[in-house]
């Protein structure tokens, strides 16, 4: 085990099971995960593997069947105000301004916004001076970038990202994958990334957890071996190119393969 | 969420309030006063050209002669009268018919058992129910305000409630992630959300509000704009009756133009 474990992110035996007309589903079962402090780790696999759901239990959202999710000494069964959260599609509130979307969690928490903070922030995605805009007069990347001003302003430890660059064009997602890694390296905030993309997970993440479905599970885990800060043009190198496909190549095969791995995998 | 505002925002149009009365240019406005003039213009010649009588159809001339003369007075007088029945009512209806909305919609099954009898207030006409109202109560104002409430009351109910029942599980998940209680969810999220559809229901029912206002002065009691309209019809005074028309279709325009105003302040996000 490492000396400082600082406060990580521990998930162990995880499960969730939704009852349906048609029976039961697992969404989850006997996810094991940890989360060092400061680590970036993404979760890949493909649609209905129970990614979100293992996401939104993280967060507080969800109710685990069995299982437990602690952050340091702390269970979570709740909403927790040192973990932040991005959504799909930037989830603004429409009614309200950028920097009224900001202030949203300050205002439910009760306290006052932490202006120098929130500025810094503004300027460093490149929105100093859109405070006032409304979310419908940004494009996409713009809307994401405020977004991810929202989930930081609080300065939590862990931030949990479900999707969140999922609805933008190639070019605007490399860029904002670019800045997330640029604002990641400064902060070094645990990190959490739920992703469809591949390409993103390896570009991002420490690790990449290849996750398979019904049920939800953790079937492997890939290092990414290479170093930071990461520039685009890593995305078109050979090696980068082989461990994307390596990655596609096992959720495409995964099933038989699977108890084995799951259990060494996740412990790793 | 796009799909639901844009069935709002749909709802929105074909009431009309994203339509018209938006911010003309001045040629725009120009061409609305022609028209208007011509109408007008037109009406008055070919009344005269074809020497309709009077008690027929009066000529503009005649009913704006009528804001001028001794009549006045006591039209206003009623017109007031009319004025504090829609008032009184339309508060008492529309602030039933919001709290309903807002506390019903979070229990479905509650929802469910309530939901006939609003829409049964929605379809029935009050206007029907005011000679049983006055027998009640007698021929002052309450058998009216009673109307007012009951007919402007489900209107704002119904269409409050299409707005409270939009459920954005991912805007409730992101006030939830923040740690938002039931309470601020409510104030936060979903009030926002329902307001477009708030403005529009307390707008209609602010119109069927007057109409029943009107329509129950008629049914007797002698005051009233709508007891006015009754005396000069049945004295064939046209013009005056007239008048009486010109002055509830102005309330009626202002009531469109305030929640028109209304709804781009508060609810301007989704059109």
């Amino acid at each position: 085990m490492q000396q400082t474990m600082g406060k990580a992110l521990n998930v162990r035996g995880a499960t969730k099971t939704y009852r349906t007309q048609s029976g039961e589903v697992h969404a989850l079962k006997d996810v094991d995960l940890t989360v060092r402090q400061g680590e970036f780790i993404a979760v890949v696999g493909p649609s209905g593997c129970g990614k979100t759901t293992l996401l939104w239990s993280i967060a507080g959202l969800h109710r685990l069947t069995s299982g437990a999710i602690a952050l340091g000494e702390e269970w979570i069964t709740g909403p927790h105000p040192s973990i932040g959260m991005m959504f799909q599609e930037a989830n603004l509130l429409p009614w309200r301004t950028v920097r009224k979307n900001i202030d949203l969690p300050f205002e439910i928490r009760g306290h006052r916004p932490e202006e120098a903070r929130i500025q810094t922030l503004l300027q460093r995605v490149g929105l100093d001076g859109f405070g006032d805009k409304m979310p419908r007069e940004l494009s996409g990347g713009m809307q994401q970038r405020a977004s991810i001003v929202r989930a930081l302003a609080s300065d939590p430890s862990v931030l949990l990202m479900d999707e969140p660059f999922g609805a933008l064009d190639a070019f605007t997602r490399d860029e904002m994958n670019k800045l997330v890694e640029e604002i990641w390296l400064e902060a070094r905030k645990t990190v959490i990334l739920i992703t469809h993309s591949i390409a993103e997970a390896v570009f991002l993440a420490d690790k990449v957890y290849i996750m398979s479905a019904r049920p939800g599970r953790i079937a492997r885990v890939v290092d990414i071996p290479f170093p930071r800060p990461r520039s685009l043009d890593l995305m078109e190198t050979r090696e980068f190119f082989d461990l994307v496909n390596r990655i596609k190549h096992d959720i495409q095969h995964q099933p038989a393969a699977l108890p084995a791995m799951a259990r060494s995998g996740a412990t790793s | 969420m796009s799909e639901t505002s844009q069935a709002g925002a749909r709802i929105m149009g074909a009431t009309g309030i994203a339509s018209g009365l938006g911010d003309q240019g001045a040629r725009e406005t120009a061409a609305i006063v022609a028209v208007a003039l011509l109408v007008i213009g037109g009406a008055e010649l070919l009344l005269r050209l074809f020497q309709v009588p009077q008690y027929i159809l009066p000529a503009p001339s005649a009913i704006a002669g009528v804001f001028v003369s001794h009549e006045i007075p006591t039209i206003l007088q009623h017109y007031a009268y009319t004025l504090v029945e829609l008032l009184a009512g339309y508060a008492i209806g529309a602030s039933i018919g919001l709290a309903l909305a807002a506390v019903i919609t979070q229990f479905p099954f509650v929802e469910k058992v309530i939901t006939p009898y609003i829409l049964l207030l929605v379809t029935t006409p009050m206007l029907a129910l005011v000679p049983l109202l006055i027998l009640n109560f007698g021929f002052g104002f309450t058998p009216r305000i009673i109307a007012v409430a009951l007919a402007s009351g489900p209107m704002v109910m119904i269409n409050a409630a299409t707005g409270f029942r939009r459920v954005d599980t991912m805007k409730i998940a992101l006030a939830r992630s923040c740690g938002a209680s039931t309470l601020q969810i409510f104030t936060k999220i979903r009030i926002p959300m329902a307001m477009p559809m708030v403005i529009v229901g307390l707008m209609i029912g602010a119109i069927f509000g007057m109409i029943t206002a009107v329509g129950a002065e008629m049914s007797g009691g002698g005051f009233g704009l709508g007891s006015r309209l009754t005396t000069y019809s049945s004295t064939l005074r046209m013009p005056e009756f007239f008048a009486c028309i010109v002055i509830l279709a102005v309330t009626g325009i202002t009531i469109y133009a305030f929640f028109f105003w209304l709804g781009k302040r508060l609810a301007g996000w989704e059109s």
